[in-house]
């Protein structure tokens, strides 16, 4: 059991949920993530650790309600728990020891590149986060990347920071000096769109990847994404991989597989909700 | 009851072997609840008569863990089953699950002297008589557990092979700390096997059994993650490593990654484990309408009829060589056909088919013939030319094989391994790392849940011997 400690909302459908793990948050490395089944009879989601607290034994998982599942855990309270937390899981980011880096982060993939941006910073790397939202209410993180390095905002609707996707200002830092590694985790057409932009120009792209995973120890295949035409299993092979040989048109393919099921138990979430109140 | 008087060989011999009495086929095709029903108390004393109670019994040779068959045998005819449920459990760790599950065909039933002349004693449905009374009558069971030993021992996975060490080590004497990498315990015995072979309540009982006798286990621990097995082999006194084989293998034809393409761990963890066989689950499972499994062992048969209870109107086995070469057991293949399964014999699929929008829409295959033996005996199948055809279908389940997963083996530098991957042992199942024994799938490639246990029981004697006369390592927090 993992009690929940706190439940911060961070956009309209986005929360920060901080729950006990001692061991998790003792050995955790950036990039890495759990595998969480709230209760008896839930699904196993995978979840990456935003961050880690290791004196409170605490870790904060940023979890954006898409699902059934994701919305029932971001109604936890503290005083709730969690049934099963396994992990750290998956490897570790492959961090540059110095030069430049840019961390890209679009919707919950904000908090994902956070202890990223955290531990290049830590190894000197000089960091320029670049993340992004629908309108000024959707971005997250902004403090704590700001922690790490310089933060540019970028809003569809221009109503904060710089109007435009995160790509347009990417484009922008690319041509103003030498990266050595971008580093992007958010929506798939959203990595897509960067790699597509730093292929050309040969800088080294890390993606983080999110199929669909059940165990997340390499035993079912189901998280299987094809990177330089090979097949990886994102759970332990990744599920960071070099964003220049990720085939994205497949792994978007392959996430929308239960897209019906999902509506299905939306709506009967929904009902369920009704019929309590 | 039991008889006045002992019956004669001859009267023995002429007891016809006793059917065992199955759900019809009709009705189980469409729900998971368990095919084979057990025998009534009548029919399980009178198959407990036809043992001819041999003084060197060749079924306790075929046995991989030497149970005691004609005594316990012995016991039930007398209608002493408190004795015959001790002496199956001293030697069996799981025997409701070996009792179902066990190939009992080519084991002790094999060489049952009965064998030679008719069929053999139903040595696997007494077992499971036996092992079901057992369940609920634990109070009747003797367990004399040696006095604490002070030492402590890590089981690293919670399938046949770790379930089977815990118990012996802790009837030893030691505290057993069991480390399991999913939410639940059984391996193979809960994610794997469907309920309608093996219902996962045995499995919980039998481990409650062991909690209730001391084992402690630890949940969603992935050893090489959460620990390291150096890490544990510190904290510990000695550890056994049973974390069974794992990897699926896919085929590598075109179209594999398509929605609709599973591996068959994949495909029964969701239905098993995660409970998808029912309709309220919240883990999803694609309830295709033609489903084609790919394979011919245990694993392909409880795909395959596991598709047709989710409801597909044609469930097929494509399998490359032919009915006789078929690795499933006989009684499954048996099951499957009244169930209405088909099977394309000599047939390799050459790609998975899909429509414009990612969904598998058939798999494309070509016939195969016999051809000279290979390295394993069978004879090899080749494929003839231009006899390409397509079978029509809107899932495919991948069954044909695991490989060694290297999650805890790569983070282990001093384990040797084999060139496949697998763990290497000694005789006495010790590994390259002094005080680490590992059996069971991980060791042998995917064999069967009574050699893991097998190997679980003699790694265990094996640990008690190493620890005899070693210190204690102090207690970690
Ligand atoms: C579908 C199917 C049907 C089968 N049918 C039969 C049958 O009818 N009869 C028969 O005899 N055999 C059958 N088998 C084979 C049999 O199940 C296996 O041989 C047996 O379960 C192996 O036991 P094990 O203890 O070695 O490993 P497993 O049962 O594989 O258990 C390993 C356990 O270790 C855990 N684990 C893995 N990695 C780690 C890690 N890094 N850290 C912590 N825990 C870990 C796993 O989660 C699992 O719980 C079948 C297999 C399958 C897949
Ligand atoms: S989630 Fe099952 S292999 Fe990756």
């Amino acid at each position: 059991m993992h009690p929940v400690v706190s439940n911060t909302k961070l956009s309209p459908n986005v929360v920060r949920l901080v729950v006990e793990a001692r061991r998790v948050a003792e050995i955790r490395r950036p990039g890495q993530f759990v595998i969480v089944r709230m209760a008896p009879g839930a699904e196993r989601i995978p979840l990456t650790i935003a961050d880690a607290d290791r004196e409170a034994g605490t870790i904060a998982l940023v979890i954006q309600a898409v699902g059934r599942s994701t919305t029932e855990l971001c109604a936890l309270r503290p005083g709730d728990s969690v049934r099963d937390i396994a992990g750290p899981l998956g490897r570790p980011t492959e961090l540059i020891a110095s030069g430049r880096a840019v961390c890209v982060g679009g919707g919950v993939g904000t908090a994902v590149v956070h202890p990223i941006a955290q531990a290049l910073h830590r190894a000197g790397v000089e960091v320029t986060s670049i993340i992004g939202g629908r309108s000024r209410e959707w971005v997250i993180y902004e403090r704590e990347l700001a922690e790490h390095g310089e933060v540019i905002v970028c809003t569809d609707d221009g109503s904060y920071g710089r109007p435009g996707f995160v790509t347009e200002a990417l484009r922008d830092v690319l041509a103003a000096g030498t990266i050595d590694a971008v580093y992007a985790v958010g929506p798939v057409p959203m990595m897509q769109a960067v790699v597509a932009m730093t292929r050309p120009l040969g800088v080294h792209t890390i993606v983080s990847l999110n199929p669909i995973m059940v165990d997340g120890t390499g035993m079912c295949g189901g998280c299987r994404v094809t990177v330089g035409g090979e097949p990886r299993y994102a759970c332990v092979d990744g599920p960071e991989f070099d964003g220049h040989l990720v085939d994205f048109d497949e792994l978007r393919d392959r996430l929308t597989t239960y897209r019906d099921f999902e509506r299905a138990a939306l709506e009967r979430l929904d009902h369920d909700c009704k019929l309590g109140s | 009851m039991s008889e006045p008087r002992p019956l004669t060989p001859k009267e023995r011999m002429a007891i016809e072997r006793q059917r065992m009495p199955e759900q019809d086929p009709s009705a189980r095709r469409a729900n998971f609840e368990e095919v084979n029903l057990g025998y009534p108390e009548r029919l399980a004393m009178l198959e407990a008569e036809r043992c001819l109670r041999c003084k060197t019994a060749k079924c306790v040779e075929g046995c991989p863990v030497a149970v005691d068959i004609p005594l316990f045998v012995r016991h039930l005819a007398e209608g002493n089953l408190p004795a015959a449920a001790s002496v199956l459990l001293r030697d069996n760790a799981l025997p409701a699950v070996t009792g179902r599950v066990c190939p009992q065909e080519t084991q002790c039933e094999a060489v049952c002297i009965r064998a030679n002349r008719g069929t053999p004693v139903a040595i696997g449905y007494l077992e499971r008589y036996v092992a079901d009374w057992a369940r609920t009558h634990e109070e009747g069971v003797t367990y004399e557990p040696a006095p604490p030993s002070g030492k402590r021992v890590a089981v690293i996975g919670s399938g046949p092979g770790g379930l089977t060490a815990a118990g012996e080590l802790s009837q030893l004497g030691h505290d057993v700390t069991i480390y399991e990498a999913f939410h639940a315990p059984g391996g193979v015995l809960v994610y794997g096997i469907p309920e309608f072979r093996l219902p996962k309540e045995i499995v919980h009982q039998e481990v409650e059994r062991l909690v209730r006798r001391g084992v402690r286990i630890e949940y969603n621990a992935v050893i090489g993650k959460s620990y390291t097995l150096v890490e544990l082999r510190r904290m510990y006194d000695a550890v056994f490593v049973a974390v069974g084989a794992g990897l699926p293998v896919f085929m590598s034809v075109p179209g594999e990654n398509l929605k609709g393409v599973y591996s068959a761990n994949e495909y029964l963890t969701r239905v098993n484990l995660m409970g998808a066989w029912a309709e309220s689950s919240r883990t999803p499972v694609l309830r295709a309408r033609r489903v084609a499994v790919v394979g011919g062992g245990n694993v392909a048969m409880d795909s395959v009829r596991t598709a047709k209870r989710l409801g597909a109107e044609d469930a097929v086995i494509v399998y490359r060589r032919s009915l006789k070469e078929m690795p499933a057991r006989v009684e499954e293949v048996h099951h499957a056909e009244e169930e209405g399964i088909r099977f394309e014999f000599l047939v390799a699929p050459v790609e998975v088919v899909g429509d414009e929008r990612g969904w598998v829409s058939g798999l494309r295959c070509v016939r195969m013939e016999l051809g000279e033996p290979d390295a394993s005996g069978r004879r090899r199948p080749v494929a003839i030319e231009g006899s390409e055809f397509l079978i029509p279908c809107e899932a495919v389940v991948v069954a044909i094989g695991t490989k060694a997963n290297p999650l805890l083996t790569s983070t282990s530098p001093d384990l040797r391994l084999n060139r496949w991957g697998y763990i290497e042992v000694d005789s006495n199942g010790m590994t390259s790392m002094p005080g680490v024994f590992a059996g069971g799938d991980i060791v042998r490639g995917a064999a069967t849940v009574i050699l893991a246990m097998g190997d679980g029981k003699a790694a265990a004697r094996a640990i008690d011997a190493y620890l005899a006369g070693k210190p204690s390592l102090p207690v970690v927090p």
